[in-house]
């Protein structure tokens, strides 16, 4: 690839999922993928992990801290079908099964630089109460067929959810060839936008 | 409250005086007894109403005393004098009626006491009216009372005296009676009074209203009251202000509302300026918006009952109708569009431009000489010229000549004129001089003018010298200005005129003749005739300069068509044409247009397409409707011409449409042409077969629906572009353009008329939209990028998966779209080059459309989302379920015997490449056929030499002792392998041994969807074959040197095939797994190898087929992971059905699916237009091909079988292939035959007609079979037993064969019933079909629902086409040179020879299997074989198919293996055999087989 003549550009984001607020629940572990757009393509790093299962702090923040890494490069050529992270968090329920805690979702920054996002979670719910109950008994809450699901839009009507915990990511990125293909995400009000974030103000 | 009256009301004394004292003394009497009697009553009421009545009691009097006195009063006042009496009467009645009966209350409503008493009793006069006056006396004081009272008693006249005496008298009588009862007992019965009903007549109430009610007139208010003084009203509808159109009210309600605001507003603010009451627009919709309600709790009134009624097409409305009486007029047009000519196109290169100029020029030069114009201006100026004199002559006097001189001025103008068009040759000169004297006379004439004018300025010119010396004022100077031409401003010192110059004839002359000489030919010189001719060469493509290259290019990728709209509604449109190179296009294309309408407009639309974009709409052309003369055949060919305005610039030598250009190298003389043309077409009406002209009558010419309120339901959408049109019909509708709602309408045609103003050449309706536009639609389809993005949201088949489109333009190759681009181009068109056979070609297009349509449907359905596709969610456990699981709890750890447990299933969507396997477990086969006595070259060396193919021969003369030996010796008989291939990889087990081999070994293929693309939908739509072939593998020593024999082995293997299976991924796909034991396909003819017990051999029905029938192999397949078979989209067909049947169908599938849910049940079925139709009307005799019947007419059985055969070959393609798994739909058995294509319900269906034919009782079975799962099969009756056909296969079992494919019956269809099964088991050889028992079936038509005679969807009878035998011939040669084409293409590492010889032998061959049906030649076969290919070893076989396309048979031959012999010298023979029957239908024959020459 002459590096004059880009055909594609990359797009670099390394970071971690930092830790999660989920005050009902402890022991849980998490997991990632990214869902991207047919254009995209991963050309180094994990596409998808899976944690440790941490436990509450002690603190009065009662945080659960993974700090798990994430670091991945994609290419592409157009961006439409931005990657997206998809977060979703496990954990035991009182039977020990391991049950669905939150499946959350944000758009990789696009503008260079540092970001913390603080994703909030949510789970699918039952259709009834009875439902709910049997669930609840036979440790197998409803699930979505696919993590991936919560990044797209379509079909979600059919779904209802309930808000669960919180979880932060740190993720730090790196464009290149983007404003030679005539992608300029990097202009100074964007910037300055960037700095103050405005999704670290939801906890704090 | 009734009215009693004291006794003050009584007459007077004096009148009394003057009666009898007897009269006078009894009276007194009884005014005693009354008094007594009320005060008597009056105390005991005192009495008996104690404290809380008083007030009622005090008004009772006060209106005793107000009411008596009025009556006098009102009656002095109104009464006329003769009515006195009556009055008199009536009160001394009331009176004596009072006195024995006071009744101070009175029920309300009921009538009192007394006045029953005197209802009973007297004789009444008619009531005065004026009685009801009572309601005004209580307005009325006391002091009027006490007033009236005197009055009446001043005036009561003498003369009533008498009168009243006698009534008096006439009472008296009663009234003793009456005293007598009183005297006889005084309760308070007694004080009742008696009075008559009180009465008012109409008039007097109407009086008395008049004064408190208020009714307003209902006659029109005057205009003047309604508006201010001194104002004339204002009609702002007139001043052209919008008013809007008011709500009805009816004229009397708005008289009665104006009337009634002028008495209580007298401000008149209610009042508009118009003097009408102000009101809003009417704000009443024209239509209901809101739907009826009916709750359906409440009875609904019988009027308001809805019915439901199945929608049936009805015929044209007849006021549309032309025809009056018959709805179907027949009335044609016939339009002629043969051609098109550009003559000017964007893509015109120069030279174009001047050849179109050239034409152009040349057509008028013809029309021209066509009307002979020279001579005709020729003549026009001579006539003029003569004019010109007579009149110069006649008009010398000058007074008369103001006119003169101008006519004489019009015509030398118009010789002018005339002058320059003429060519006359032959008075060149005296032309010239007759030219020169004219001019020369009107220079004169200018000059004579010139010099008067002259004298007149200088006359002016001096008196202004004049006024200039004197100083006058400004006045003068100012008048001198309007006069003067030098003279503009005043002030300005006016230039002393000069005298004109002479007109100086030389000049003149010389001027002439110049310009004769420019514009006219020599005198001499011959007349020129010119003549266009289009003969020259093109200079070839490679010779041009690359931007006419390009502009070539562009031309070839436009085409035009042209739409026909009759009455703006598009009726049809020619086919698409390219545009030639000469810029003509020819369509050729005759129109019948069968109208309904009088033709109101006939337009014909210029499409343009450019490439694969959108076609753009070039331009109209409005045709005449023709005369009612005009008839088809007499109607001439007429060019009408069309222009565009579009503006097109084009990257090439194209000059374009509406842009600048120029012929000059510097650019100048630049000029702008527009796209225009011409179209050639003719009008035409129709004439009938009878010679009657299809016109519709004249009379109905006016009655078309003109005025509509709505633009665009009357001139139709595309009217709108027209300004026209659109101005036109405003004008027509008498559109109000005050209208807010016409406000933007109306000012587009105003500036779309005034024309000085910015005009768009579109009409938006969002005007907006452009500022939104991304970039511009043309730039969207030229950038490969943008059309690549935007096919794959689309999702485009090929697209649909396409990653990473690259960034730049440049970067993709135009590969990208060949396939694309291909596809929509051969949409409409056939190709016959993979399909062999037009019809088929056809068939397959049909089918892809329907596919396509389908699956687009489809597309849009994925879309739509259920909870279950995004949540998983456990079910809520019913008590069975807890029950089981708490059954598990106790359960063994390690069971005895264990089940088999559920696999998880995996939706399709998120899976890769390399995820699906599919599991083959090979088990064990059965009787597979074994190898013929063969010599083994290991142990016979020394017979290497001989023929191989000898050895083969059973002939007895060859059965020599040493291969009894050698049978004995060889006792591996055969060594089976099998091969399972799939999506062209191939795995095969170890080899066994024997005819009976076992191998349990699971294979594992890896699957691959195409275009990786793992949805449901692409999943079903997968078409590949799982094949599972067997082979016996076979050992040749190939050692050269029998010396080398001890230490080493050289042997060569060989594989043979034997037979196959074929399952389809489609069919593993739906079921998950399949699970049996399948019979072989094994060719008719094996060479060199026999059946073990093949020796009973007999056909027929009563003997059931013994095991060694056929070979049979026994394996399990599935898919790993299993998949999620996509359901069929729920949705509800619509039907045309009766609504009771379809209720029965639904009530009959849930008692059947309560029963036993896994059984197949089917009563309804979706047909090729997606309707729902009941099943037995698919079932119906239908005649076999008489070809057929004819083989064999006194063998039924074999009929049968024929007839099984010849529906076996048509070729089978499942639906839920075509349509992926949408549904099943069913075609009839004729729409079966012409697709040539259908699944194993259309097969049945047809098979079971043919059988109902052939006069067998036949019925469908549903149900379900391996490997094909839910199926369809054909039973009949037969010599008293039930045989079951395979529709697809044309084989048949009987009822206990345990080979038998069907493994469970669900129900039996006849033409007139359908049957569930109801017994315990499903198997056919454990059921009994006898139908007539109910325990056992159960019927859907039964008593109590009677079939109700339901017509059948399938023709009368079938129609069967020779096939042409020629064509299959012809498919014949091209198979076998494809399949050659393919073999030498599988072998690329060797060479193929291909042995002649062999070759023909079998083709002589194979027509001999054909008729024979693959049965009972094999031996003649070898030893015909044999005898001309003696020493080659042959190994080879035919293969038997139905034709549908090529792909199969390749796949077919491909499959068998014969292309892997590498041997050196190895040859090959391959023939191909194509038997036609009826209807197209082939079946084909491949004999491939591969020779080795022994040495």
């Amino acid at each position: 690839m002459a590096a004059a003549n880009p055909t594609v550009f990359l797009v670099m984001v390394n970071g971690q999922v930092e830790s999660g607020q989920f005050p009902e629940f402890n022991d849980l572990y998490c997991k990632y993928c990214f869902v991207y757009g047919q254009d995209w393509i991963p050309t180094s790093g994990l596409e998808e992990g899976i944690s440790q299962i941490t436990s509450k702090s002690q603190d009065i923040q009662r945080s659960l801290v993974w700090n798990f890494p994430i670091d991945i490069t994609f290419k592409s050529t157009n961006p439409y079908g931005w990657p997206q992270i998809v977060i979703s968090v496990y954990g035991p329920d009182i039977f020990g099964n391991d049950v669905v805690r939150g499946y959350g979702a944000v758009h990789v920054p696009f503008i260079p630089g540092r970001h913390k996002r603080t994703i909030p979670m949510f789970v699918p719910e039952s259709t009834s109460k009875l439902q709910k109950l049997t669930s609840w008994f036979m440790g197998r809450r409803p699930e979505y067929t696919d993590p991936k699901l919560v990044a797209q839009g379509e079909g979600r009507e059919v779904t209802r959810v309930r808000s669960q915990g919180f979880v932060t990511l740190l993720l730090n990125v790196v464009t290149k060839d983007m404003k030679k293909l005539g992608y300029d995400t990097n202009t100074l009000d964007m910037q300055t936008s960037s700095v103050i974030d405005l999704s670290e103000g939801i906890l704090k | 409250m009734a009215i009693r009256r004291g006794p003050r009301n009584l007459p007077p004394i004096p009148s009394t005086s003057r009666t009898g004292y007897a009269e006078f003394s009894m009276r007194e009497r009884m005014r005693e007894k009354l008094k007594a009697a009320r005060s008597k009553a009056e105390s005991a009421l005192l009495q008996e109403i104690p404290s809380p009545r008083p007030r009622h009691f005090v008004s009772l009097r006060e209106e005793e005393v107000t009411e008596f006195g009025e009556e006098p009063s009102k009656n002095v006042l109104r009464e006329p004098q003769e009515e006195d009496s009556q009055r008199s009467t009536r009160v001394r009645f009331q009176d004596s009626g009072r006195k024995p009966k006071f009744k101070p209350q009175v029920p309300p409503g009921f009538p009192s006491a007394e006045e029953a008493y005197n209802f009973f009793t007297f004789n009444f006069d008619p009531e005065p009216e004026k009685d009801e006056t009572k309601d005004q006396k209580k307005e009325e004081s006391n002091q009027e009372v006490e007033e009236g009272e005197e009055e009446e008693e001043e005036e009561k006249p003498a003369p009533e005296e008498q009168a009243e005496k006698m009534d008096e008298e006439e009472l008296i009588n009663e009234k003793e009676a009456d005293d007598f009862l009183l005297d006889l007992d005084q309760t308070a019965h007694d004080f009742l009074a008696i009075k008559a009903a009180e009465y008012e007549s109409i008039h007097a109430v109407k009086q008395k209203e008049k004064e408190i009610l208020f009714r307003p007139s209902s006659h029109t208010v005057p205009i003047y009251k309604k508006i201010p003084e001194n104002m004339q009203p204002r009609y702002l509808e007139d001043e052209g202000l919008y008013t809007g159109e008011r709500p009805i009210v009816p004229q009397i309600n708005q008289n009665i509302m104006e009337n009634r605001l002028l008495i209580q507003e007298p401000e008149r603010k209610w009042f508009g300026d118009d003097g009408r009451i102000l009101a809003l627009p009417n704000p009443i919709k024209q239509f209901s918006t809101r739907p009826p309600i009916f709750s359906p709790g409440e009875g609904i009134e019988a009027g308001l009952q809805t019915l439901y009624k199945k929608a049936v097409n009805s015929v044209p409305n007849n006021q549309y109708v032309v025809g009056s009486g018959d709805s179907l007029g027949q009335f044609q047009l016939d339009i002629d569009i043969s051609g098109l000519i550009f003559t000017h196109h964007p893509c015109f290169s120069r030279e174009h431009v001047l050849a179109a100029k050239l034409a152009q020029l040349y057509d008028q030069y013809l029309a021209r000489r066509q009307r002979n114009q020279t001579k005709f201006l020729t003549d026009k100026l001579n006539a003029l010229r003569n004019a010109v004199h007579t009149h110069s002559d006649s008009t010398k006097p000058r007074g008369s000549g103001h006119t003169a001189q101008e006519s004489m001025n019009k015509y030398q103008s118009e010789i002018r004129e005339e002058v320059d068009w003429k060519t006359d040759e032959k008075a060149f000169e005296t032309e010239i001089q007759a030219e020169t004297n004219e001019l020369l006379e009107e220079h004169m004439e200018e000059y004579e003018k010139k010099m008067e004018e002259y004298r007149i300025e200088y006359q002016k010119w001096k008196a202004w010298k004049k006024a200039q010396r004197i100083k006058k004022k400004k006045k003068k100077s100012k008048e001198e200005q309007d006069e003067g031409t030098e003279e503009s401003e005043y002030d300005e010192e006016p230039v002393k005129p000069t005298p004109p110059e002479p007109v100086d004839r030389s000049t003149i002359e010389q001027q002439v003749r110049e310009k004769a000489s420019h514009n006219r030919r020599k005198p001499g010189e011959p007349i020129l005739v010119p003549e266009l001719s289009l003969a020259g060469s093109v200079t070839p493509n490679e010779l041009c300069p690359r931007a006419e290259i390009l502009r070539r290019e562009d031309v070839r990728k436009r085409s035009v068509f042209l739409k026909v709209l009759f009455n703006n509604k598009e009726v049809s449109r020619t086919v698409s044409r390219q545009i030639g190179m000469d810029f003509r296009v020819h369509f050729g294309q005759i129109f019948n247009l069968q109208i309904h309408n009088w033709p109101e407009s006939l337009i014909l639309q210029v499409y343009e397409t450019v490439g694969y974009g959108s076609s753009n709409l070039l331009a109209e052309v409005f045709l005449p409707i023709p005369e009612t003369t005009v008839f088809t055949g007499r109607a001439s060919i007429e060019e009408i011409e069309f222009s565009s305005n579009q503006h097109v610039a084009l990257d090439h030598e194209g000059v374009g449409s509406g842009e600048p250009f120029s012929f000059e190298a510097d650019g100048s003389n630049k000029m702008i042409l527009m796209t225009s043309g011409k179209v050639s077409n003719s009008v035409a009406w129709a004439v009938g077969e009878n010679g009657i002209p299809l016109i519709p009558p004249a009379s109905q010419q006016n009655v078309g629906i003109r005025r509509k309120v709505d633009a665009i339901a009357s001139i139709g959408a595309s009217g709108l572009t027209d300004m026209k049109k659109l101005a036109k019909w405003a004008a027509e509708s008498k559109l109000d353009p005050n209208d807010p709602n016409n406000a933007s309408l109306m000012q587009l045609i105003t500036v779309a008329t005034s024309g000085d103003t910015y005009v768009p050449e579109f009409f938006r309706l969002e005007q907006l939209q452009q500022e939104f536009n991304f970039v511009s639609d043309e730039e969207l389809n030229r950038s490969k990028r943008f059309r690549l993005l935007h096919l794959r949201t689309l999702e485009v088949p090929e697209f649909r998966n396409f990653k990473q489109v690259p960034i730049y333009d440049r970067e993709i190759t135009e590969k990208v779209f060949q396939d694309y681009e291909k596809r929509i181009r051969e949409r409409g068109v056939i190709e016959t080059k993979d399909h062999l056979d037009t019809h088929r070609a056809i068939v397959a297009k049909y089918l892809q459309q329907v596919r396509e349509s389908v699956i687009n449907r489809f597309l849009i359905a994925k879309h739509h989302f259920l909870l279950s596709d995004l949540v998983i969610e456990e079910d809520v456990p019913n008590i069975s379920i807890l029950g089981v699981s708490l059954f598990k709890l106790a359960e063994q750890k390690r069971p005895l015997k264990p089940r088999r447990k559920g696999r998880k299933k995996v939706p399709a969507q998120n899976l890769s490449d390399g995820d699906i396997k599919v599991l083959v477990n090979v088990l064990r086969a059965y009787d597979i056929p074994v190898r013929k006595p063969t010599v083994s070259k290991l142990q016979q060396p020394s017979r290497s030499s001989r023929p191989f193919s000898e050895t083969l021969v059973t002939s007895p003369s060859m059965q020599s002792p040493a291969y009894t030996v050698d049978n004995v010796l060889s006792q591996v008989l055969v060594r089976p392998f099998v091969e399972v291939s799939f999506q062209r990889t191939v795995c095969h087990t170890t080899t066994a041994e024997g005819p009976n081999p076992s191998w349990n070994e699971e294979l594992e293929l890896p699957f691959r969807a195409p275009n990786s693309d793992y949805s449901t939908a692409s999943m079903q739509s997968v078409k590949d074959d799982i094949f599972i072939n067997i082979f016996d593998e076979a050992l040749y020593d190939v050692l050269e040197d029998d010396r080398e024999r001890g230490s080493s082995i050289h042997t060569r293997i060989e594989r043979h095939w034997l037979g196959s299976v074929r399952i389809p991924f489609s069919t593993l796909y739906f079921q998950g797994r399949i699970d049996g034991t399948f019979k072989i396909d094994i060719p008719p003819v094996l060479l060199g190898y026999s059946k073990e017990r093949n020796i009973i051999n007999e056909r027929g029905f009563d003997s059931v087929r013994s095991l060694s029938e056929g070979t049979y192999i026994t394996f399990f397949m599935t898919i790993e992971p299993h998949l999620v078979p996509g359901e069929s989209v729920r949705e509800k067909f619509d039907s045309q059905e009766d609504e009771k049947l379809l209720q029965a169908t639904e009530k009959f599938h849930v008692e059947c699916a309560l029963k036993f849910p896994k059984r197949q049940c089917l009563t309804t079925v979706t047909n090729l237009s997606g309707k729902t139709v009941f099943i037995t009307r698919y079932l119906k005799p239908l005649n076999p091909p008489q070809e057929l019947l004819d083989m064999y007419p006194n063998n039924p059985q074999t009929t049968a079988e024929l007839v099984a055969r010849y529906v076996a070959l048509i070729p089978f393609l499942p639906d839920s292939v075509s349509f992926t798994g949408i549904c099943d739909l069913w075609s009839t058995s004729d729409q079966f035959l012409d697709l040539l294509a259908g699944d194993e319900e259309e097969h049945a269906v047809l098979l079971c007609n043919y059988f109902l034919a052939l006069g067998k009782k036949a019925w469908l079975v549903m149900g379900s079979a391996i490997p094909e799962g839910p199926t369809a099969y054909v039973l009949t009756w037969e010599q008293s037993q039930y045989l079951i056909w395979n529709p697809c296969s044309g084989r048949f079992y009987g009822q206990f064969d345990t080979f038998c494919p069907l493994k469970s019956v669900g129900c039996l269809i006849s033409p007139d019933n359908i049957w569930f099964n109801i017994q315990r088991y499903d198997s056919p050889m454990r059921i009994n079909f006898d139908i007539t028992k109910p325990k056992l079936w159960k019927s859907f038509f039964s008593r109590s629902l009677p079939y109700p005679g339901l017509s059948s969807v399938q023709p009368e009878e079938l129609i069967y086409q020779h096939t042409d035998k020629v064509a299959a011939v012809e498919l014949q040669d091209r198979i076998e040179k494809i399949l050659r084409e393919k073999i030498m293409e599988w072998r690329p590492r060797h060479m193929t020879r291909w042995n002649r010889y062999c070759t023909s032998t079998l083709r002589h061959f194979l027509p001999l299997l054909e008729k024979n049906q693959g049965k009972d030649i094999e031996d003649d076969h070898r030893a015909e074989l044999l005898r001309q290919l003696g020493d080659y070893r042959f190994s080879g076989f035919p293969i038997h198919m139905a034709f549908s396309e090529v792909k199969p048979l390749i796949e077919a031959v491909y499959s068998t293996g014969v292309h892997n012999i590498d041997i050196s010298n190895v040859e090959f023979a391959l023939a191909v055999y194509v038997h036609a029957y009826p209807k197209n239908v082939l079946s084909v024959w491949v004999y491939v087989a591969s020779l080795v020459r022994n040495k």
